[in-house]
């Protein structure tokens, strides 16, 4: 909300590294985030940052219990409904959302062929339900909130939608990519009523950050 | 024993409802002191009158009578009253003042915290000519906002026309059109930049359309958009320009800021639209503008403008001030 300290959401996990590193450039002194303090809330360059899970920065956001945050491009498709603003492209965690299945197997395929439906395990129900309709194919989601890979090889689904980064975990479990379905970065959001009132503070964090992108 | 009642729908107790009929108390004296007469109007109507408005404002309830008539619950109280105003009072001579306290109804996302039935208290002012209409209906906001006592809350003051006649100028039409439109109205810039890209615009040109949307704050803003040119943004500055100097001229400008980037979602806006933010809240109070345009869908050729508040948010509103001492 708009008084006191701007907050920021800092999402923990995959894009901690590269979030903090983003806001040293940007001018934001994170070197307390970075020590093994447990603390969740920490004070810097006059700003409140909020370290949470990349998937509940919109929910933070929307509300306004931060005025800003970090998350990733997938979190935000996932969580379409929240109503944050998109600032800024980031650039960093880059990774593709993707359709996989078996090395060498034709289960996809003879799902559809046969069954007329292929059943695919996720953690993004929302995105891959859209994915699907949008390509005119019929679908059974199975949502898993753990290790995705492991659907297909117990036979819990045909094959899986996934964010997939290098690619060696698919590999690992003997799974390849079938189709792309999007690539995703992380991406700076403003809540919308934080957007209109603090104005300056966060267009100047936002041009900040986006030379610290540039570099 | 539990019973539940539907998610976006609630029980209010004495606690709460005295503080709410007292601020309904405070907003409804302002409304009739400033000669904005109270009405209602049936929670239920033809779904073919309010599917006169496009859009979100379209009912999301709609079920069938004994006789086989498709009605729906009222989203919103614009349209009955632009309805109102077409029967009963066409032969009438404007301007016509009206205010509500009303229920509307939505559809919801769950979990939301959004309501499917929701409180809101506002006026509507028809048959003024337009920038004087535009700039009575905030001067009336003003004072609803002081008699609430939420004497920081601000009033975001756009322009509807803007966007729509910027991408003809630019030759956005079709479906890249409404996919731009789309990626305003959520304010997703990213897909903004890219999609003007795709639409065959110049990068150079796409950031530009960016920047227009980040142009919020005093009449400074106004130049900048002017030098980001073209006659869309020309003549909507000019509109906007207008519209603030009479503000600045009755001493109530303080509180408003011009913002370039405002899209209100719901369809029948055209020319300028509002939007009310409070300090203390996450979540926009309420909004409103001109909708010259629903008038014409009644068949009446009247300017009109008005705005609504969320109770509820406004009540929170309080409470977040009172909080913060």
């Amino acid at each position: 909300m708009a008084d006191g300290p701007l907050k920021i959401a800092v999402p923990r996990g995959a894009l901690f590294g590269e979030t903090l590193d983003r806001l040293d450039a940007a001018g934001v002194d994170t070197s307390e985030l970075r020590g093994d303090s447990r603390s969740l809330i920490f004070e810097a360059s006059g700003m409140t940052l909020v370290t949470m899970r990349p998937s509940d920065v919109p929910t933070y956001v929307e509300s306004g219990a931060a005025d800003v945050g970090i998350t990733g491009k997938d979190v935000l498709l996932e969580q379409a409904d929240r109503v944050v603003f998109e600032l800024l492209d980031l650039g960093f965690g880059r990774c593709r959302m993707v359709l996989a299945s078996q090395t060498g197997s034709d289960r996809l395929g003879e799902a559809q062929r046969r069954l007329g439906k292929m059943r695919i395990a996720t953690k993004y129900p929302r995105i891959a339900a859209d994915y699907f309709e949008r390509t005119g194919r019929q679908v059974e989601l199975v949502e898993v909130k753990g290790s995705v890979e492991l659907a297909p090889l117990v036979g819990l689904g045909d094959g899986i939608v996934d964010l997939v980064a290098t690619g060696r975990t698919l590999e690992e479990n003997d799974l390849e990519i079938r189709e792309e379905i999007v690539e995703v970065t992380a991406r700076f959001v403003a809540n919308r009523v934080a957007h209109k009132l603090r104005a300056a503070e966060i267009d100047d964090l936002t041009a900040k950050l986006r030379r610290a992108s540039d570099r | 024993m539990i019973h539940p009642i539907p998610p976006g729908t609630r029980d209010v107790l004495p606690d709460e409802m005295r503080e709410l009929r007292k601020l309904q108390g405070a907003l409804m004296e302002v409304f009739e002191g400033r000669g904005y007469g109270e009405v209602a109007t049936p929670a239920i109507e033809y779904d073919e009158v309010m599917a006169r408005a496009d859009g979100p404002s379209r009912s999301s309830y709609r079920f069938f009578d004994e006789s086989g008539e498709l009605l729906a619950l009222r989203s919103d109280m614009t349209v009955p009253i632009a309805r109102l105003v077409a029967s009963r009072f066409a032969s009438g001579s404007p301007p016509f003042r009206f205010s509500y306290l009303a229920s509307g109804f939505r559809a919801v996302r769950p979990q939301s915290g959004q309501m499917r039935e929701f409180l809101q208290a506002g006026v509507e002012l028809i048959g003024a000519s337009a920038d004087e209409g535009t700039v009575e209906v905030i001067e009336v906001l003003e004072a609803a906002l002081d008699a609430a006592g939420l004497g920081r809350a601000v009033i975001g003051l756009g322009d509807a026309d803007l966007y729509r006649q910027l991408l003809e100028e630019l030759g956005v039409e079709g479906e890249a059109r409404d996919s731009v439109l789309a990626s305003l109205a959520t304010h997703d810039l990213v897909g903004l930049e890219q999609k003007l890209v795709e639409a065959g615009i110049g990068t150079e040109q796409a950031q530009t359309c960016v920047r227009l949307t980040q142009l919020r704050g005093g009449s400074e803003v106004l130049e900048e958009a002017h030098g980001l040119g073209g006659g869309a943004v020309e003549r909507a500055t000019a509109r906007l320009s207008q519209t603030y100097e009479e503000l600045q001229g009755r001493g109530i400008a303080d509180r408003v800021q011009i913002d370039l980037g405002l899209l209100r979602d719901l369809g029948y806006y055209s020319g300028a639209i509002l939007e009310v933010y409070d300090p203390a809240v996450g979540r926009v109070l309420g909004g409103g503008g001109r909708y010259d345009g629903l008038m014409k869908q009644f068949g009446l050729d009247f300017s009109a403008a008005g705005f609504a508040l969320y109770l509820d948010r406004v009540h929170t509103a309080q409470l977040e001030e009172a909080r913060r001492g």
